[in-house]
């Protein structure tokens, strides 16, 4: 057996890093924090890819094993209640710390040349390392409470980064409303968390886990309004990794989140952060195949829907970053239908491994669309499709790449997103028709909506620009290249070896039935692109008066925030928390104030007592004591 | 015995001595004059224990006594009175009760 104590190396370097740039990051030059966190990502990069390495390739087994290298006790709250901090080693954990890692450096050499000369540079570094080590923390997590506690790292790293230009009023709207939206959706994941640790005495994946364990049956009769007490556990859990992965309802959050810096959109909000709620479930996933199939498949129901709703309000929005946000969403409900419909060992587990390749690839291509558009926004200086065009001839390698990537999300073999999509597909086809015809459907969405933005911004009119824009320096166009490489190449991996629910690896084959319908709507897509935007037009205008009222709603996104507002402004706030706050304003602060101002009235009336002149004082004790001698003579004489 | 003389006069002499020494204490703000009287008021005890030794246990010399130590005490006091008197008339160039608030705050 190798050993794997090395990797806890891993998530410290980051978290080191931290501790030093934030506590120091003041004082240095801004350059140096940079160049410290890189150096330490770049470490924890190479350990993670020799981790990978060790784990998959190295040993020639049939199966996978789950190693925890390390698990320290850390609270021990009583004799069967206890929770440790730990490393686990398993499948998706190990991917995990290879995408994450992959990322977050290329988001570190990337950020080198995008926030040159921003103010809060160092700040910036230290807050991504802190997510860096947050995110690795959780995909190591040898417990669900250690799960927990970095759910809430990720959240408040996310606030902070969303967050990061605080003198922008709507940056800070949106990292608050980031942050409320995910916390409520945490609560319910705490609440799931406390009820099946309540019902099965322990926090350890590796025992919740073990399918066909024993620890489930005394749970199996309680129920609560006619749902079980395990499918609400697992229900709430659920929406936890919905809050954190924002899926509708909850995917409010994501389109404000752009307001941050594009490298934080790129590392946090496309490729590890909003997966982490794909992790979860995939994490818990024998509890969910064998005990709550209903939540299961509720769950694959969320991320059909979801993406098919994302990808429509995708089409109809201007600023490239939120088009991507969008995108994001559709995604992440493709990997949630990958698990909804997944079955447990063999060739069953398909949607299992499907999901967890399309979260790979999609943390490649989906990082490199939104670096690629960091690239776009850096030379032209603006968010919007408007002021783009035609910008193939200033941005050639810009272009290259997000062509690539375009390719990979529209499922155009031989990239990346084709392979991991496809899977997706076919497991879906076999379990669920009506999840396969959403997800075709969306398959062509998908690949409509990012050609309608690649044609904008690099075909389309020619914009005459102010300032000649001009390719991004090397330190930004390096992790294009990298990542572009690994969109085009990465579908390659041998994904159906390496993962699968009970960590059996089993054979895929190739279902031309399903590929060939899958490639021809990802082209038509790409086709329709091309017609409307490729060269400058009043088509889309045309569409746009023809659609009417359905093209508002979808602009509008739905409606969906402007209901959000509705319930709590309108319902929570002005039904309840008014009345509440009436209440504690003038009868509880009143009682308090009314025996303050009693005191300090009673106090000025008397306070003229007290003068310090002896005189007076001694002519009251005097005036005092003859009064006492008269009344005493009075009575007793 | 004095002649024609009863304990009583001794009493109402001392006891009007006390009061007017009280009086003047809370009264009067010159500070010379508010040590004179707790002078007053001193010596109004003294001539009361003299008195009730005299006329109630003449064999007997306590009264008496007692009386010195009060002048003596009394006479320390005012030097000491005096001595703060002088120092305070040297810092403000006054000697009125009612301006020594310095130190009140």
């Amino acid at each position: 057996m190798t050993d794997f104590s090395y990797t806890l190396l891993i998530p410290l370097i980051p978290l080191l890093v931290f501790i030093f740039t934030g506590l120091f990051g003041m004082k240095w030059k801004p350059i140096v924090s940079g160049l410290i966190g890189t150096v330490g990502l770049a470490i924890s990069f190479m350990l993670s890819l020799l981790a990978g390495y060790q784990y998959f390739f190295a040993s020639a087994t049939e199966s996978f094993h789950s190693i925890i290298p390390f698990n320290w006790l850390w609270l021990s709250l009583s004799d069967s209640l206890q929770i440790q901090m730990g490393v686990l080693l398993d499948p998706i954990s190990v991917m995990m710390l290879v995408v994450v890692t992959t990322i977050s450096f290329m988001t570190h050499i990337y950020s080198l040349g995008y926030m040159k000369g921003e103010k809060g540079f160092a700040r910036f570094y230290a807050f991504l390392s802190l997510f860096t080590f947050s995110m690795l923390g959780l995909v190591m997590a040898t417990n669900i409470f250690q799960m927990f506690i970095f759910y809430e790292l990720v959240g408040a790293c996310s606030f902070l980064l969303i967050g990061f230009y605080y003198q922008k009023p709507s940056a800070v709207a949106a990292a608050k409303k980031a942050f409320i939206v995910t916390r409520f959706a945490d609560l319910g994941f705490l609440i799931g968390v406390l009820i099946l640790s309540f019902y099965t005495g322990t926090f350890d994946f590796e025992k919740l886990t073990q399918p066909g364990s024993t620890i489930f049956t005394h749970v199996a009769g309680l129920s609560f309004m006619g749902i079980s007490a395990l499918s609400w556990a697992m229900g709430l859990i659920f929406a936890g990794a919905a809050g954190k992965s924002a899926m509708f309802p909850f995917h409010i959050w994501l389109p404000d989140a752009m307001e941050g810096p594009t490298p934080v959109s790129a590392l946090i909000h496309a490729a590890t952060m909003v997966v982490a709620g794909v992790f979860t479930v995939a994490r818990l996933f024998p509890i969910y195949h064998f005990y709550t199939p209903d939540v299961l498949i509720f769950i694959g129901y969320v991320g059909g829907f979801t993406s098919l709703f994302a990808a429509i309000i995708a089409i109809t929005q201007f600023d490239i970053k939120r088009v991507l946000a969008y995108s994001t969403l559709s995604q992440i409900g493709y990997m949630m239908v990958g698990l909804g419909v997944s079955g447990y060992g063999g060739e069953a587990g398909l949607g299992y491994m499907a999901a967890m390749f399309h979260l790979f690839t999609h943390a490649m291509f989906k990082g490199l669309l939104f670096l690629a558009a960091g690239a776009i926004i850096h030379a032209v200086h603006s968010n919007y499709m408007k002021d783009m065009g035609g910008l193939r001839k200033h941005l050639p390698i810009t272009h290259i790449t997000f062509l690539a990537a375009s390719l990979a999300i529209s499922g155009i073999p031989p990239f990346a997103g084709f392979f991991s999509k496809d899977e997706i597909l076919a497991a879906a086809f076999h379990s669920n028709k009506l999840l396969f015809y959403t997800e075709y459907i969306t398959a062509g969405i998908t690949s409509f909506y990012i050609f309608r933005l690649y044609f904008n911004i690099f075909w389309g009119k020619n914009t005459q620009y102010k300032h000649k824009p001009r390719e991004a320096p090397l330190n930004m166009t390096i992790p294009l290249i990298f990542l572009a490489l690994a969109s085009t190449f990465g579908g390659f991996i041998p994904f159906h070896n390496l993962i699968a629910p009970d960590m059996k690896p089993f054979a895929t084959h190739t279902d031309l039935l399903i590929v060939l319908p899958s490639v021809f709507i990802g082209l038509l897509g790409i086709a329709g692109a091309w017609i409307l935007y490729k060269k400058e037009n009043d088509i889309p205008e045309k569409i746009t008066v023809w659609m009417g009222g359905l093209y508002t709603v979808t602009y509008r996104k739905f409606y969906i925030d402007e209901i959000y507002m509705f319930v709590t402004k309108k319902i929570i706030f002005n039904r309840i928390a008014r009345p509440v706050a009436w209440f504690d304003r003038h009868i509880v602060d009143g009682f308090m104030m009314g025996i303050g101002a009693v005191t300090v009235m009673v106090s000025r009336k008397i306070k003229g007592l007290q003068t310090g002149e002896l005189q007076q004082y001694a002519f009251v004790y005097v005036a005092g004591v003859i009064l006492f001698v008269l009344t005493f003579l009075y009575y007793l004489g | 015995m004095i002649q024609g003389l009863s304990i009583y006069h001794f009493l109402v002499v001392s006891t009007l001595m006390f009061f007017i020494g009280v009086a003047g204490f809370i009264i009067r703000q010159n500070l010379i004059t508010i040590l004179l009287s707790v002078e007053l008021i001193l010596n109004s005890v003294v001539i009361n224990f003299l008195v009730f030794n005299r006329f109630l246990y003449p064999d007997q010399l306590q009264g008496h006594f007692f009386s010195l130590f009060i002048i003596g005490i009394a006479a320390a006091e005012a030097s000491v009175a005096i001595a703060l008197i002088i120092n305070i008339y040297r810092r403000i160039h006054n000697i009125n009760a009612d301006n020594v608030n310095e130190m009140k705050f």
